[in-house]
Parts: structure tokens; sequence; C-alpha cells
């Protein structure tokens, strides 16, 4: 495997706060990578950082063998997309929210459009307002369009959290399809079952720092931080 | 109370008797405040669209002018027009004072800043995080711009319906810049202060009424408007 993201000397400061501070990562194409750790470790601002919806404060993103700066302005490469933890769709029916990233890239896909709405159980939905729907139906909306644009790079943000575990299966069986067909995955998870599901490598962080990354089955068990066996047996670590 | 439904009689005789000034003023208040309201919407959505998405030095200064602008009397407004468009005034040479078109300048400054100031808070309810999720699937600064006026759409015809609102019904800066000259620049608003200054309360009640009556309406189709406009996709 390649590398397709690779991370040199990140921070990112906000004010005069550091939020994320990684000396060094590296992400294969075609992996499938979990990021755990407590709330405002710097998951969804690492997330951000490999989306280009943000650069960082210094240090380097090299994507696909290139660098890149990205800038607020900056379009995000038509590849790379990011499903937040909470929903953000538009006020119109579940289909056309569905088709909005297609539709940005001037395609169409019918056949796609109906195979995701299946797998994601919508079909039902297709034509309710997606505003009216349940949070885990507008999560799994939110999936269905990252998914219809079949990105190289997919990054989700708590894409489960407090989702029932019928969504929850919906939402990784759909995951695990985008799996198979090569893309890379990188989700940003509280739930370590879910990590060890879907993932085959996690990476920990705590307050804004990289403190330890290997296979999810061995940081699960075998961690060699204390700060992240603590994590993982459950203890509470500020 | 007599004197309400007595008004309200003399309004439905008045219109349906096809009274040609009543007509004529109509039409007048009508053209006036819909071209006031054409350049208002022209001019003020986007400018209002651009200010809401956008973030740069100084924006909170034009913010805070144009919501002042939101509140400007319209006997102030119709003052400084009247200023400007007078003999002495800068732009005197036009020719425009006490025509219908000093009367769309002064309803247009009226409502100008209503429009940009409501579109703004409308854009701005779109939420960043929105178009956060937008540039993530890899739109353009065009195509967020487009979806934001899209789920905006709501608080857009409020600002229209606000806008109209404040200039069909002011009287101080027509009644100035117009002068209320019969035939030539008499609205319904400045026929009202003339009725009731005369004594006729029930020629000014049935004025009144029509008023009510086509503000409503106008309200009505605009409502509509919305409510089908919320219905469709994008």
């Amino acid at each position: 495997m390649s590398p397709l993201y690779q991370l040199k000397g990140i921070t990112k400061q906000y004010g005069a706060r550091t939020v994320l501070a990684v000396s060094q990562l590296v992400i294969d194409e075609g992996e499938t990578v979990a990021l755990i750790g407590p709330s405002g470790a710097g998951k969804s601002t690492l997330l951000r950082l490999l989306c280009l919806l943000e650069a960082p404060t210094t240090g380097a993103i090299c994507y696909a063998g290139r660098p890149v700066m990205a800038t607020q302005r900056h379009t995000v490469p038509h590849e790379i997309t990011l499903v937040f933890q909470r929903p953000l769709l538009l006020d119109t029916t579940v289909r056309a929210n569905v088709a909005y990233g297609l539709r940005l890239r001037k395609r169409r896909d019918d056949q796609r459009i109906e195979a995701l709405l299946d797998l994601l159980g919508l079909r039902e939905l297709a034509h309710a307002r997606a505003t009216t729907l349940s949070g885990g139906e507008m999560q799994r909306v939110a999936l269905a369009r990252a998914l219809l644009i079949q990105p190289r790079v997919l990054l989700l943000d708590e894409p489960t959290a407090n989702l029932d575990p019928y969504n929850v299966a919906l939402m990784e069986q759909a995951i695990k399809a985008l799996q198979n067909e090569g893309s890379t995955i990188i989700v940003a998870t509280h739930n370590l079952h879910q990590a060890r599901r879907l993932t085959q490598r996690a990476i920990f962080l705590w307050q804004g720092q990289l403190i330890e990354e290997g296979p999810t089955e061995q940081m699960l068990h075998e961690a060699r931080d204390a700060r992240t066996r603590a994590f993982v047996s459950g203890e509470l670590i500020y | 109370m007599s004197d309400l439904l007595e008004g309200l009689g003399a309004a439905w005789v008045l219109l349906i008797s096809g009274d040609r000034e009543l007509w004529a003023i109509i039409g007048l208040s009508l053209w006036v405040s819909g071209a006031a309201l054409a350049i208002s919407t022209v001019v003020g959505v986007p400018l209002g669209a651009w200010l809401g998405l956008r973030s740069f030095h100084g924006r909170e200064l034009v913010a805070t002018v144009i919501y002042t602008g939101m509140g400007l009397p319209p006997v102030v407004v119709g003052l400084f027009v009247y200023l400007l468009l007078s003999r002495s005034g800068v732009f005197g040479q036009l020719g425009w004072l006490f025509t219908p078109r000093a009367m769309v300048v002064a309803q247009t400054v009226i409502s100008l800043p209503l429009i940009v100031g409501l579109t703004i808070t409308a854009v701005e309810g779109v939420g960043v995080a929105l178009r956060d999720q937008l540039r993530a699937l890899g739109a353009t600064a065009g195509q967020i711009a487009r979806a934001v006026l899209w789920e905006a759409r709501s608080g857009m015809i409020v600002a229209l319906v606000a806008g109209f609102g404040s200039i069909i019904s002011e009287v101080g800066a027509v009644m100035l810049v117009g002068g209320n000259i019969e035939g030539s620049t008499r609205v319904l608003t400045t026929a009202i202060v003339l009725e009731t200054r005369k004594g006729a309360f029930n020629q000014a009640l049935a004025l009144a009424f029509v008023l009510l009556g086509l503000t409503f309406a106008l309200n009505a189709i605009a409502l509509h408007l919305q409510g089908r406009l919320m219905r469709r996709g994008t």
C-alpha cells in the first residue's frame, strides 16, 4: 500500500489555544483507520485537516504524493468527503439530498442512488422531506450522499453517535461496502466496539496529541501507553 | 364602530363603482412601491447575501450601518431626498422633485436597508456548519452560495414582504418629495392624510380599507409563494 496522507509537524491553533499537535502520521491508500480518544482530543480537528477544509497552523500535509495548502476558500478535492457528527441536510427530499454530491459534479447515476437507498433502508423515505426525519434516518441520508460520490477518502466524524443498534448496523454495513471498493476510510469514534468491527488500525489522540497508533485489536487489549489503557478501560482522563 | 362600518361600505362602493380617481391612486401606489421594491430587491438581495456569506475587515461596521438604516424614519428619508432633488441640490438638474420618480427614490432608500439587513440575517441563519458540509462534498463557493440562498428562501421572502410593507404604508417620504399632487403624485397614504384633514372621514376610511385590503392580498400572495417554495426541492 502506498501512503495517501503524510503529515509532518502539524499543529492547529485557534487563537492562543493549540488543539492539535501531531509530529508525524502516515495513512495508506485503502486503509480503514479509527481515531479514538475522549471529547476534545482533537479528532474532529484532524478530520477537518484531512478533508482539507482547514489549513494547519504549522506543518505540512502531503496528499496523494503532493503537498496541499488548504485555505478557507479552497475547494475540497472531489475525491475526499467528510460526514459530520450532526447530519447536515438540505431542506429538500431525501433523494435530492443523496444525489446532491453527484449533482455538484454534473453527473447522474440513478442506479447507484437506488442501490444506496436500499442499502441504507431509505427506499420508503426517498420522497420525504429530509429535514423532517429522525436523527438516525438523517445520518443515513448523510452517509448515502457521501457514498454516492464513491470517494477515494471517506472521513466520518462520530457517524453513529446516539444512534440505535438498527441504525448503527445499517451504517456499518454501508461503510463496509465502500471499504470493499477500496476507499480509504477514517472514522472518529467513541465506540471501541465499532472501531474493532470496522478498522484494522487505530490512532489514539489525547489533548490534541497523537499518543499511540497500531493495530486496533492490539490497542484495545495491549495498549503500550498508560493513557490509552486508561481510556480503553473506561477510566475518564482529562 | 359605525364609522368604521360606514367606511368599509364606502370602500366597497368606491371600488365597484370604478371610481377613476381611486383606481389611479391605487395604480400609482402600486407602481411607486412596486418599482422601489424591485430596485431594492435587485440591489439588496445580492448585497445581503454577499454580506451574509463573507467575512472581511469592517463587516461589522457595514452591518451596523445597514441595521441602523432599517429604522430610518420615512420623513427623515423624505427630507434628505427632498434636499438632494431640490433645485439647489446635488441632483436638482434631474427635475425629479414632485414626480413619481422622486417617490420611488425615497421608497427605495427606505426599503433597501430592510431587504439587505433581513437577507443578511436569513443567510447567516443557515449556519456555517452546513456550508462546511457542502464544501466537504466538493461544492465551489458559487455552488455553496446558491444552496445557502435556497435554504434561506423563507427568510428572504420575509425580507421582501417587510420591505414592501414598509413603503406601501409610509406617508412621510412620499408626501415630502411627491407633494400629493392630484392626478400626478397622489398615492393611497397621502390621499388618506388629505381626506382626514378635510374632515371627509368616510372617504379617508374607505381609502384606508382599500390600502389594508391591498396589503393583505399582496401578503397572502407572498405567503402562498413562500409555502410553495418551502415545499419544493432544490
